[in-house]
């Protein structure tokens, strides 16, 4: 219950089922005094505050329980690892994989329960092979099978997810209707241990010396020439057009993109938005929600390549622990270190890590 | 409470006595303000008075020497900050603040804030194995320069293992400089005998809701010759010290409920004693590794707490143990402070000694008036299946 709608609807729901429900608060970060104040959807002592007041409200016990050095070892370091080797991680994939469904999991089953549930916008149901599937929720817009494609069987039979049939609009609704205060909050949107959104800044402060580098060149793909200088690359992700600090507009006054990363020699590489075009990628490490396939193919085989992004019809290939993707639809900057999550239909099949794209402009 | 709940932390708060419920009852249809002048006003200032002299009485001290606060975290804040700013004033050498390692966070806190503040160096003096004040320590940061201490504030009895402290030594250590000594008491009245003016103590803290008697009152007994800078000011209630409404409910319900409590303190501290005893035998047979924290247990309480009982559950975590006792309907304490409700290793532990695995893995048990052989039944019953799901719960 992270003190948010969703939680504390997911939690009236599962409580009303029938089953034994716990509503438990991770609280996530190192220095509680830290904590920023206001409620902005998880994390601070008000987030807190709010759910225990749905758990009051629910009828249901309440606990806290501090999960924040796991949290830091196996998100936030994995965080700055990743930026500053160059690549785009997803931190929320990595707690999802390592804290919700691992770490409160494992505790959890230890003290006696059966399973975690969320408010993540997801469907489960157990197919004819008697394997539990992952699908994608009924409100497109919200659906976050995406985050959650990191989960393998073992985690996707003890989980719950009591708001996959609903839209947001209707859970609002139901949290008004049930007397949970949180009906109108607002929806987090940024990582939760970034303050104010600000992944660069945060990353200056706390790489620190561990920064790759303190600047460079940012320099023109196509004809080397430097553009412009930068602060850190570790600030900078591929596909990304804002906070290029360079003077002058491109000859064919289109705009610039950032198209790769080079943290060891500290170059931005940028140029035109048909430059980011992927055709293909390579991932690696791969978790798989039920079996793991060898060969996927067929229209409705698709990828997805960040949070709330497109689906991209694609041909994907298992070989030991290397996932190829041919991309039938081109997508446009993507970056090494975020998840290719691969669907079948609505049928989240698994996820990887991509660590190699192929592009096509 | 509710039926087929065990409640054992009455050292958080313990339910208030049907005596005191009365008292206080009788008197919230009155109306007065005992500032006012009139009969109302008088009547209601003769609930106050009459309830101040029974405490007095009960603690044997004057009644001019009994404030009235909203607790014992404002009577602990008022006694420190109120007696350091005064001693200070009166001479500016007087910059130290010497107490113990394992004090509450009401006296901790204020003291940590005065020493962030620039205005007092506070000292934290090392307790013992079983949590108790070194007594050498506390001479020797005396000795090495007295002028500069302006008080010392030495516990009663601490409320995590039980461990009753030295105020008497601290006495005669500081009295011989003149230095005040306050004390916080809020877990000692009513369970081992406490005398204001045979103590030599010049301040101490006491509160309603520890000894059976309504939250959000308190007192702070402080000798009149003391000089204590006020916290609160406004119209000048309680000596000037205090300022506020009085609240003649809530104080008569106190009252009733500290004579009740100090009445019965001796036949209390026998019988929560014993029960205790057999809880701590049981307990450490169902888990044989299990063992106490803090000074030696005894009936009459004279090294810890009668009603105290804080274990050690190796390989478990302390809030584990309290999750799968609370889900029995068996409710406990880690016996440490939360911030942002996330529980912390207990300072008092750690100044014990114990590691920070060690400081994890405890439960404070503490019996009541209302405790009973069943609540220890209880959790005897139910200890040794709960240690092994917490052992299998481990991270």
């Amino acid at each position: 219950m992270s003190g948010g709608v969703d939680s504390a609807v997911a939690a009236a729901r599962a409580h009303e089922a029938g089953h034994d429900v716990t509503g438990v608060h991770l609280a996530l970060s190192r220095n509680p005094a830290s904590y920023r104040s206001g409620a902005r959807g998880c994390c601070t002592i008000e987030d807190a505050n709010d759910a225990r007041r749905a758990a009051d409200v629910i009828g249901i016990p309440f606990y806290v329980w501090d999960l924040s050095e796991r949290f830091h070892e196996d998100v936030v370091e994995d965080f700055m690892d990743e930026y500053a080797a160059g690549r785009t991680p997803n931190p929320c994939l990595r707690c999802n994989e390592r804290i919700k469904f691992a770490a409160v999991l494992d505790r959890a089953v230890g003290l006696g329960f059966d399973a975690v549930a969320t408010g993540h916008y997801a469907r489960l149901r157990t197919g004819a092979d008697g394997l539990v599937q992952m699908h994608r929720a009924v409100d497109q817009g919200k659906d976050q099978s995406y985050v959650l494609g990191v989960l393998d069987q073992t985690q996707l039979r003890h989980s719950l997810f009591p708001l996959g049939g609903s839209t947001k609009a209707e859970v609002r609704a139901e949290a008004a209707s049930r007397g949970l205060l949180v009906a109108d909050k607002p929806d987090s949107h940024d990582i939760c241990f970034v303050a104010d959104g600000d992944n660069a800044g945060w990353l200056r402060e706390k790489l620190g010396d561990r920064a790759p580098n303190h600047g460079g060149p940012i320099l023109d793909e196509s004809t080397g020439e430097e553009l412009g200088r930068h602060d850190g690359t570790y600030a900078f992700t591929i596909g990304q057009r804002k906070g290029l600090r360079i003077g002058r507009p491109a000859p064919d006054g289109k705009p610039r993109f950032v198209l790769d990363i080079e943290p060891v020699s500290g170059t931005v590489l940028v140029g035109s938005r048909d430059r980011l075009a992927v055709g293909g990628l390579t991932a690696i490490q791969p978790r798989w929600c039920g079996a793991a396939p060898s060969l996927l193919a067929g229209p409705a085989v698709t990828v997805q390549l960040r949070a709330h992004g497109d689906e991209h019809r694609a041909e994907v290939r298992v070989d030991d622990g290397t996932v190829e993707v041919e991309l039938l639809d081109p997508a446009y900057g993507i970056a090494p270190g975020q998840a290719v999550v691969v669907y079948d239909g609505t049928r989240v099949v698994g996820s990887a890590t991509i660590s190699v794209t192929r592009r096509s402009g | 409470m509710s039926p087929g709940v065990h409640y054992l932390d009455h050292a958080a708060t313990t339910p208030m006595v049907p005596v005191a419920i009365e008292a206080m009852a009788q008197h919230l249809r009155d109306v007065g303000n005992p500032s006012s002048l009139h009969a109302s006003g008088r009547n209601a200032r003769r609930v106050v008075e009459e309830s101040r002299e029974t405490i007095a009485q009960a603690l044997n001290c004057r009644p001019g020497e009994v404030v009235f606060t909203s607790g014992g975290t404002e009577a602990d804040n008022l006694a420190l900050k109120g007696v350091h700013w005064a001693r200070h004033a009166a001479d500016p050498r007087r910059t130290r603040i010497l107490t113990t390692a394992v004090e509450h966070h009401a006296v901790l806190d204020p003291l940590v804030w005065l020493a962030e503040t620039g205005a007092a160096e506070v000292e934290l003096l090392p307790v013992d194995s079983t949590g108790r004040l070194e007594v050498g320590a506390l001479a020797a940061a005396i000795e090495r320069d007295p002028a500069s201490v302006s008080l010392v504030s030495v516990m009663w009895a601490n409320n995590e293992v039980g461990t009753l402290q030295p105020v008497e030594d601290a006495v005669a250590l500081a009295g011989t400089h003149g230095i005040p000594v306050h004390t916080d008491a809020v877990q000692a009245v009513g369970a081992v005998p406490v005398d204001f003016a045979a103590s030599g103590v010049d301040a101490l803290t006491l509160t309603g809701h520890k000894v059976g008697g309504p939250y959000g009152v308190g007192a702070l007994l402080v000798g009149r010759e003391v000089e204590v800078t006020a916290l609160v000011h406004g119209g000048g209630q309680e000596r000037d010290i205090r300022s506020g409404t009085i609240d003649p409910p809530a104080i008569a319900g106190f009252a009733t409920a500290v004579e009740l409590a100090v009445k019965q303190q001796a036949e209390h501290a026998a019988r929560v004693g014993e029960l205790r005893a057999d809880l701590v035998r049981r307990v450490i047979q169902a888990v044989p590794d299990a063992h106490l924290h803090g000074g030696a247990p005894d009936p009459l309480g004279v090294h810890r707490l009668p009603g105290n009982a804080h274990l050690g559950f190796p390989g478990c975590e302390g809030d584990s143990l309290l999750m799968l006792l609370d889900a029995r309907g068996i409710e406990c304490s880690t016996g440490s402070a939360c911030s942002a409700g996330v529980p912390q290793p207990s300072h008092v532990l750690l100044a014990m000694g114990c590691d920070d695995d060690q400081a994890r893995h405890s439960l404070r048990f503490s019996l009541g008036h209302t405790s009973t052989q069943a609540d220890v039944d209880a959790v005897v019953e139910a200890i040794g299946p709960v240690v092994e799901r917490a052992r299998a719960a481990r991270m």
